[in-house]
């Protein structure tokens, strides 16, 4: 690791997922090996081909005062929930309003508000729209009003990248804070996007799994019976810090955020590059960026989203950037695909792996998959040493955005 | 049959509640919304739509920037 580059570290972690609340109760749920799938009652299913989805265990609308929730668009309500654990379990650090940052993003940012406000405008006219629409609706809006609601005026950003947007937030946090804007940045993804049309149109492009008579088994990364992702909701948070103010201020340490890869395929606006060289490019950056080697890098929380297309070019890019000896995991098996969320919550829980030293498992792998290298956790949490270790994130987007993430024990 | 005074009160107080979750007790005919409530505008804006569709009574933005009291809002929905 290059010794004048401002170190960056992770103190404090926020989740509200399809398994949990919080942190802990998701981060338990994980271990067990259980799903947070679930069949939709919703009428509108009557005319989706899908019918499940990972839905929020808790609902952010019962979490928030009324007169907030009804101001937020549901992706806002889960983001201001993880921000607000995550800067409690920081210890609320004390750090001045100009260098305090947020970067929180969004796939698709406030869709629900859009569709509904659309229906309510056309059905009852413009003078009975909320004047929240707007801010309701707009993808920075979850970045805004976490951003408001610490006071931070380093920056308030949302990068978007489909489902590569929360792990890309993150990376943009980790260069604010190298670049000496900010020491203290809250930082993740958010996605409330279970709505009909979504659900229709995630359907048209064939992406998403009809294992209507499963939900608990329809997310089944590497197995040879994947027949596409599913859908999830919720947000994950992380307070990234600069190791000399965390240190300055007795802050726990979770682990350090050690290296970032950016890359782009230019293949397909949503198809995989079959060879992986986009995602090995990232990969491989943020190796060197981390200053490790292939062999340090003990674990691969994975982008796998149980499509048949990209799971197995994903396992095939790992072993070639790092070794066959990587554990590789996808948690989307027990949360679903929280498309910009994912990068949060899979960011959160890569980091309790190196803190907690356990990997957790990957579900319903049955008949594992042909031309995969590397080891895929299934079923049991997996053990990880003592000594220094170090983990990757991966997250890719439709459009061929490919970020990975390294994080290091501390 | 037109409201009386107390039955729009209770209404409005459901509402300034329902937005801003302030008590609706504290929802008196006095009350200047913005100088002792302390709702901004685009809350009140909020509140005159509800106020539309509890009451039936559309007012428009020339009208509500008008209404500075409780009071005026129940006189405005009597008339």
């Amino acid at each position: 690791m290059s010794k004048d580059r401002v170190r960056v570290v992770v103190t404090g972690l926020g989740a509200t997922t399809p398994l949990g609340g919080d942190v802990a109760s998701t981060w338990s749920a994980l271990l067990e090996g259980r799903s947070g799938i679930r069949p939709l009652t919703e009428d509108w299913v009557d005319s989706v081909p899908v019918k499940f989805a990972g839905v929020a265990a808790v609902d952010p609308a019962e979490v928030l005062p009324r007169p907030e929730a009804r101001r937020l668009d549901r992706s806002e309500q889960f983001a201001l929930i993880a921000a607000r654990q995550a800067w409690q379990d920081a210890g609320a650090p004390e750090v001045p309003a100009e260098r305090l940052g947020v970067c929180v993003s969004s796939g698709i940012g406030g869709i629900g508000t859009t569709l509904s406000a659309y229906d309510t405008f056309k059905e009852r006219g413009w003078q009975r729209l909320s004047p929240f629409t707007v801010p309701m609706l707009m993808p920075n809006g979850p970045a805004a009003w976490v951003g408001l609601e610490l006071g931070a005026r380093a920056g308030v950003h949302a990068t978007v990248s489909a489902c590569a947007s929360g792990a890309e937030a993150i990376g943009y946090a980790l260069d604010m804070i190298r670049a000496g804007r900010a020491d203290v940045v809250v930082a993740g993804g958010t996605e409330a996007a279970i709505h009909p049309l979504n659900v229709a149109a995630f359907a048209a492009a064939r992406a998403m799994s009809t294992r209507n008579d499963e939900p608990e088994r329809a997310s089944r990364p590497w197995d040879r019976g994947r027949d596409g992702f599913v859908l999830g909701e919720g947000a994950g948070l992380i307070v990234l810090e600069s190791y000399e103010h965390a240190v300055a201020r007795g802050a726990r340490i979770y682990a350090e955020v050690a290296g970032l890869g950016l890359s782009a395929d230019s293949h397909h606006i949503t198809q995989p590059e079959p060879e992986g060289r986009g995602l090995i490019t990232a990969m491989t950056q943020a190796l060197t960026d981390a200053g490790l080697t292939g062999r340090d890098i003990l674990h691969v929380n994975a982008h796998a989203t149980s499509t048949p297309a990209g799971d197995v070019i994903e396992v095939q890019a790992v072993e070639k950037s790092f070794g066959s000896h990587v554990l590789v995991t996808s948690t989307k098996s027990m949360t679903g695909h929280l498309l910009g969320g994912a990068g949060g919550i899979e960011s959160v829980f890569t980091i309790k792996t190196l803190a907690e030293r356990l990997i957790p498992p990957t579900i319903n792998v049955d008949d594992l998959d042909d031309g995969i290298g590397v080891e895929i956790v299934c079923d049991k949490p997996r053990d990880l040493p003592e000594g220094q270790i170090a983990a990757v994130n991966n997250s890719f987007g439709f459009g061929g955005h490919n970020v990975a993430v390294a994080f290091t024990t501390v | 049959m037109a409201l009386t005074e107390q039955e729009i009160l209770a209404g409005l107080g459901k509402i300034v509640n329902e937005i801003t979750g302030i008590p609706a007790a504290e929802v008196t005919p006095e009350k200047s919304f913005v100088d002792d409530l302390d709702i901004d505008s685009l809350s009140m804006v909020e509140i005159a739509v509800a106020a539309q569709d509890e009451f039936g009574v559309e007012i428009p933005d020339d009208q509500l920037k008008h209404l500075k009291t409780v009071k005026d809002v129940i006189s405005f929905i009597q008339s």
